[in-house]
């Protein structure tokens, strides 16, 4: 058997021994292969670089491939109307910038009072959810007459947040929750990756933040009816989907109401890519190639 | 420590010539005290009624709960000291999280059970703990169906088709053995709970309150409070039947 080193090479990773960086260590393999002779080519890593890994180092070093987004929903977008507060987000996440699921519900009802939708990380999300899923349980337990409304779970989330972005393991995900206050009053606050956070009338989280924001805020008035609403809505997601290539078109919209949480079923909304701009787009934008 | 077989009864690490722990029997003795506590398992589910005195007239109804929700699928009824109660509720709710988030599922009213009784029988181990002064019914719902535990305070499990503990509790035995438990469902259920809890209350005991919970299929499989307007109709039934008994009397 060829004798396996076992070592921390920082350059490659944790418990893994490149060739070419311990002459010594390297002689022990030269022409054992069972692949054929081990030229100085090989063992330079031009070609092909065997190495070793070594269980225990690797159990030292944390795991790192939780801090870094794999699978990702993107924007998330909220919004007050007379009667309630609507949330909406597509049904997409993809792995990197595949769009490899397609029918995700990105909304989570939390309780009567509150509902959430995501953007980022997926696994991260499902956590949140257990988090989530044992406040109400506890709140199930107590039967007191009383439920955690929106802006406590807003609160609760930014403490979350911030707490692991304090230990430098953040959860890749921001939120949009809507639904009610202590005082009977439509919330809706957005929480980001570090725990900032902030409540408004409307809000986006993710890319969406940039596009359908301004759509919001040119629109948005307090006596909004539902209709108007969900019409507001559709043109911000149309606008989104147009522009994000992390959106997908089917979108769920979502309602919070004194009647509690209703999560719409997915719809498409009618795109449109004829415009002549989008011919040739680097032709009107300097610098382009 | 005057007289043979005395002194055995300080501690529950101390045995009795005849192989009893005294500690653990006067703690069963505390439970005998307290309000009855009756459970059955019906065909569509578990029900489990209490019989929660009142010690006195300035309390507000509906407090001390001596039936509590441990889990959406799972809770506790309970007779003697009701903080102990509370504490032992409190380790059950605990460990409901604790399996949900290792496992990622409910937990089974089998470990559940066994679990409460892990916990009592520790307290039955050290000089420096008391044993708990309570017994619980355990009511669950679980991939298996329906289930009742009872599990006391020296530690002890066991599964039951109907359960009774507290005062009077021989008394409302006679009347659970008479179900037809294989039979009756848990709304026929609560009313025949309701009269044994009315039936066996001592009259020397002023006030109580008949607390009723239940985790069946019309609850959606969720340990609840019997709604009121089913359980009022069976209480008011049950009251007016207790008085027509004391009359003939």
């Amino acid at each position: 058997m060829i004798p396996r080193r076992t070592a921390h090479e920082r350059v490659i990773g944790p418990g893994v021994v490149p060739h070419g960086v311990d002459p010594e260590h390297d002689a022990l393999y030269r022409g054992r292969t069972a692949r054929g002779t081990v030229t100085d080519e090989v063992l330079r890593g031009v070609r092909g670089r065997p190495f070793t890994i070594d269980g225990k180092a690797r159990e030292k070093a944390p795991a790192t491939r939780t801090q870094t987004p794999y699978v990702t929903g993107t924007s998330a977008l909220g919004l007050k109307y007379a009667g309630g507060v609507l949330l909406a987000t597509d049904t997409l996440a993809c792995y990197g910038s595949t769009k490899r699921y397609k029918s995700v519900e990105r909304v989570k009802r939390v309780n009567d009072k509150c509902a959430i939708a995501f953007t980022g990380e997926l696994s991260d999300f499902a956590y949140v959810c257990d988090l989530l899923e044992e406040l109400t349980t506890e709140d199930f337990c107590e039967d007191d007459g009383t439920t955690r409304d929106a802006e406590e779970i807003y609160q609760y989330l930014t403490r979350v947040m911030y707490n692991r972005r304090s230990k430098f393991d953040p959860l890749w995900n921001s939120f949009v929750v809507a639904g009610y206050d202590a005082k009977g009053e439509a919330f809706c606050g957005t929480v980001g990756m570090i725990g900032t956070h902030y409540a408004d009338d409307h809000v986006a989280a993710g890319f969406g933040n940039h596009i359908a924001r301004p759509i919001f805020r040119e629109f948005y008035k307090p006596d909004l009816t539902e209709e108007e609403a969900v019409e507001i809505m559709k043109s911000a997601l149309y606008a989104c989907v147009m522009r994000d290539k992390q959106m997908m078109n089917k979108f769920q919209i979502a309602k919070v109401t004194k009647e509690g949480v209703s999560i719409g079923e997915p719809f498409a909304v009618p795109t449109e890519w004829g415009y002549e701009k989008f011919y040739n787009p680097t032709k009107f934008s300097p610098g382009g190639w | 420590m005057s007289g043979i077989g005395s002194g055995y009864d300080l501690s529950t690490t101390t045995y009795s010539p005849d192989g009893r722990v005294f500690q653990v029997e006067y703690a069963g003795k505390a439970v005998d005290a307290g309000g009855l506590t009756v459970g059955v398992k019906c065909v569509d589910g578990v029900v489990i009624a209490c019989e929660k005195l009142v010690p006195s007239k300035l309390h507000k109804p509906g407090t001390n709960r001596r039936t509590r929700a441990v889990a959406r699928h799972a809770g506790v009824g309970g007779s003697g000291y009701t903080p102990d109660l509370a504490a032992v509720a409190d380790r059950a709710r605990a460990e409901c999280a604790n399996y949900k988030s290792f496992y990622g599922d409910a937990i089974p009213g089998k470990v559940l059970a066994e679990r409460m009784a892990h916990y009592y029988h520790l307290f039955t181990l050290y000089w420096s703990v008391r044993p708990f002064g309570c017994s619980t019914l355990l009511g669950c719902k679980d991939f298996d169906g329906y289930h009742l535990y009872l599990v006391e305070q020296n530690g002890e499990c066991a599964k039951m088709r109907g359960a009774c503990i507290g005062k009077g509790k021989n008394a409302a035995k006679t009347e659970v053995e008479k179900l037809k438990l294989n039979e009756i469902t848990c709304a026929e259920a609560v009313k025949e709970l309701a009269r044994i809890v009315y039936a066996t209350h001592d009259v020397k005991d002023k006030e109580f309150e008949c607390e009723m919970s239940w985790v069946c299929d019309a609850s959606d499989g969720e340990f609840v409070r019997v709604p009121e307007d089913i359980a009022e109709p069976a209480r008011e039934a049950a009251r007016v039947a207790a008085q027509g008994d004391a009359m003939e009397s």
